[in-house]
C-alpha cells in the first residue's frame, strides 16, 4: 500500500481505501487496503487515502476500473457491508458523513461523475462502522469483515480484468 | 404585525456544526444569532501537562484544512518562550508551506463552496455539470498547494515534519525543483481565477470594520509582524490579551473575541488585503486592480476576489522562495529548553490566529491559550446579518435563506477550529 502522490501512468485497476487511522472503525479501508497488498496482482494499485474529495477526484482519473473501500453509517449491522455499484445506484451521502472538513466519498463520486472523470468501472464498499472514538482502534464486529470484503473486491478485479479483455460484452458505461 | 419562522437544517458548505437564527418584526431583524453547537474540544486543557515539543502537534488536529497554521503559531509561541530566532532558509521554507496552505484552503473555499452562490447552484457538484473546464481548474490549483505541503511538511494531511526551532528534515535543493513547473502552471491559473470571479455579481453592500491583521515592514504578511488594526492599533504580538478579549455568549459553544476599547473587528483576507495590499506582488497587485478593488475592501461578498489574490500572491512568492531557496545547514536552530511565556500569531487564510504558552524548567505546558479566527469574525458575521437582511426580508424564504449562508459563506467560517456547520432558523414576527 502506497500514500504517495505519484500517479499511474496509464489507465488501471485503483483500489483506494479510505479513512482516518485513529478513529476507530474509521480506518477500516485503511486496513481493507493493506490486506489486498498483496493478493491484488499485477496491474492493480492499491493505495490508502485520507478521504479528501478534491484529491479523490483526481486519483480517480485516467483509471479503468475504481474500487473504493470507507466506513459507513447507517442501519446496519456493525461490520456488515454493502457492494454498490455507483453506475447502476447512488451512494446514498448520508452513509459518509463522519467529517465535518471534507466534502466526503459520495460527493467525491458526484464531482467525479459531473466532471467525466468517474473511471467506466466503479464500485464502492461501504462497511458498517461501530466506533469513530479518537486514538481507538478498529472494532472487533468490524475487522472480522475484512475477510469477506477483501474476497469480494478479489473477485472484482478478477471480472474487471474479464471485461477488459472483452469489453464489448461488458455492457460499459461509457 | 406580521411573524414569521423559518427553520432550515444544516447550513452547507462551511466547516463545522453550527445553526444561525433569525428573528425578524415587521421587517426589521430583531436578533440574528449564530449558534455553534459543535461540542467544545478542550484542546487548551489537554495540552496541559504535555512536552512544549508537542504543542505543533497537537493543535494541528484542530483543523484539516489549516493544520500548518496552527504548527506554525505554536511554533513561534514556543520559539517567543525559548528565545530561539528561526530566520534565513529555515523562515524561508516556513513561509513556502504557508504558501501551500493559503493556496490549498482558499482554493477549496472559492470553488467548492462559495462559487456556487454567485452562479446560483446548490453545491460544486451541481456547477461542476455545467462549468466542468473551471472546476477542473479550481481541483489543478488546489493540488499545487497539496503538493508544497506534501513535500514539506511530509505529507498532505496533517503533515508532520514541522517543530519547534524548524524542520525534523528539510529538502535538497533539487527537490524543490519539480515544484516550480507545478507552481508555474497553477500561477497561471491562479490569475484566471481571479479574472472568472471578478465577473460575479457582487450585492451593493458595505460595512465600516476595523481591520485587524499581521502588518510587516516588507512583505505580506504570513508568519511575523505586528497586530495592526484599521482605527489606530498597531501592538506587538504579546500585547494580545491587553487589547482583545474572549467571552462567552449563551448559544454557542464558541467564545467570541472584541477589542477591549471598541467591540467587533474584522480578520482573514479582506481584513489582510485592507492592511497590506501595496505589499503585494506586481503581478498580484495589477490583478487586484484589473478584478476593481480598491486599496480597501469594504464589500464582504468581495472576499471571493481577494482570495482569489491571495491564491495568485501564494503562487508567485513561492516560485520566489523556491527559485532563492539555499539548503540550511541545520534542519532546526538548537536550544535550551527554560520556563517562560511565549506568544505567537500568524495570518491563518481565515485571519489572525494567536496562541500563548507558559512552560516550566523541563518545557511541560502550564497553561494554553489558542484564539482562532472565526472566533473573532463571529459577532461580525451577526453585524453584517443583521445590517443586511432588512433589505432583504421582502424576499422569499428560500432566497432569504440563499443570502444568508452565502453571507456567512463571505467569512470561510470554520466552526470546528472555532470550538473548537450550519442551521439556519428564521423567525418572521
Amino acid at each position: 500500500m502506497s500514500n504517495g502522490s505519484e500517479r499511474p501512468a496509464v489507465a488501471e485497476i485503483l483500489v483506494i481505501g479510505i479513512g482516518n487511522p485513529d478513529r476507530g472503525d474509521d480506518a477500516i479501508g485503511l486496513a481493507v487496503a493493506k490486506a489486498l497488498t498483496a493478493a491484488a496482482g499485477p496491474g492493480v494499485r492499491v493505495t490508502g487515502h485520507r478521504g479528501d474529495a478534491a484529491d479523490l477526484v483526481d486519483r480517480l482519473a485516467g483509471a479503468a476500473a475504481a474500487v473504493l473501500v470507507d466506513a459507513a453509517v447507517s442501519d446496519a449491522a456493525p461490520g456488515s457491508f454493502r457492494r454498490i455499484d455507483v453506475h447502476r445506484e447512488a451512494l446514498p451521502a448520508s452513509w459518509f458523513t463522519g467529517s465535518t472538513h471534507g466534502l466526503g466519498l459520495a460527493a467525491a463520486i458526484e464531482l467525479a461523475r459531473a466532471l467525466g472523470s468517474l473511471p467506466q468501472r466503479c464500485v464502492v464498499y461501504a462497511v458498517e462502522a461501530k466506533t469513530f472514538e479518537h486514538g481507538a482502534t478498529i472494532s472487533e464486529a468490524v475487522l472480522a469483515a475484512i475477510p469477506a470484503v477483501t474476497a469480494a473486491i478479489v473477485r472484482d478485479i478478477a471480472r474487471f480484468r474479464a471485461e477488459s479483455a472483452q469489453p464489448e460484452a461488458a455492457g460499459l458505461h461509457a | 404585525m406580521t411573524h414569521k419562522t423559518i427553520e432550515v437544517g444544516y447550513l452547507a458548505r462551511v466547516e463545522g456544526e453550527g445553526s444561525l437564527d433569525v428573528s425578524i418584526r415587521d421587517g426589521a431583524v430583531e436578533d440574528v444569532r449564530l449558534s455553534i453547537f459543535e461540542p467544545p474540544r478542550f484542546f487548551e486543557a489537554f495540552l496541559r501537562g504535555r512536552a512544549f515539543s508537542e504543542a505543533p502537534d497537537i493543535t494541528a488536529r484542530i483543523c484539516g484544512i489549516c493544520p500548518i497554521a496552527y504548527q506554525m503559531s505554536a511554533c513561534q509561541a514556543m520559539e517567543d518562550a525559548l528565545g530561539v530566532t528561526v530566520d534565513g532558509p529555515l523562515r524561508d521554507l516556513r513561509r513556502l508551506i504557508y504558501c501551500g496552505e493559503w493556496i490549498e484552503s482558499h482554493t477549496l473555499h472559492v470553488y467548492m463552496l462559495h462559487a456556487p452562490d454567485f452562479l446560483g447552484y446548490a453545491g460544486a457538484i451541481e456547477m461542476a455539470r455545467d462549468h466542468a473546464a473551471t472546476v477542473q481548474r479550481g481541483l489543478q490549483l488546489k493540488k499545487a498547494g497539496n503538493e508544497i505541503v506534501a513535500l514539506i511538511g511530509g505529507r498532505e494531511v496533517h503533515p508532520i515534519n514541522v517543530r519547534v526551532g524548524g524542520f525534523y528534515r528539510v529538502p535538497k535543493k533539487n527537490a524543490l525543483a519539480p515544484l516550480r513547473e507545478t507552481l508555474e502552471r497553477a500561477r497561471d491559473r491562479a490569475l484566471e481565477t481571479v479574472r472568472w470571479v471578478a465577473g460575479f455579481d457582487f450585492p451593493p453592500c458595505e460595512r465600516d470594520y476595523e481591520f485587524v491583521a499581521l502588518v510587516h515592514p516588507n512583505e505580506y504578511p504570513m508568519n511575523e509582524g505586528r497586530i495592526v488594526s484599521s482605527r489606530g492599533l498597531d501592538i506587538p504580538v504579546h500585547a494580545f490579551a491587553d487589547h482583545f478579549e474572549e467571552h462567552q455568549v449563551a448559544y454557542s459553544t464558541a467564545l467570541q473575541a472584541r477589542i477591549k476599547a471598541r467591540g467587533h473587528y474584522l480578520v482573514g483576507p479582506a481584513a489582510r488585503y485592507s492592511l497590506n495590499a501595496a505589499k503585494l506582488s506586481p503581478l498580484a497587485r495589477d490583478a487586484a486592480t484589473a478584478a476593481g478593488l480598491g486599496e480597501v475592501c469594504r464589500n464582504p461578498y468581495q472576499s471571493i476576489v481577494v482570495r482569489s489574490v491571495e491564491v495568485l500572491y501564494a503562487c508567485d512568492e513561492a516560485l520566489r522562495l523556491v527559485d532563492a531557496y539555499v539548503e540550511p545547514d541545520r534542519p532546526y536552530v538548537p536550544f535550551d529548553v527554560r520556563s517562560g511565556t511565549g506568544y505567537g500569531c500568524t495570518e491563518a487564510p481565515r485571519g489572525i490566529l494567536h496562541h500563548r504558552y507558559a512552560i516550566d524548567a523541563e518545557g511541560t505546558i502550564l497553561e494554553a491559550e489558542i484564539v482562532p479566527p472565526t472566533s473573532q469574525n463571529q459577532p461580525s458575521i451577526e453585524d453584517d446579518l443583521r445590517a443586511f437582511i432588512p433589505a432583504w426580508s421582502n424576499l422569499a424564504d428560500d432566497a432569504l435563506q440563499w443570502r444568508c449562508e452565502q453571507t456567512i459563506r463571505n467569512y470561510d467560517p470554520c466552526i470546528s477550529c472555532a470550538t473548537h456547520f450550519l442551521k439556519l432558523n428564521v423567525q418572521r414576527q
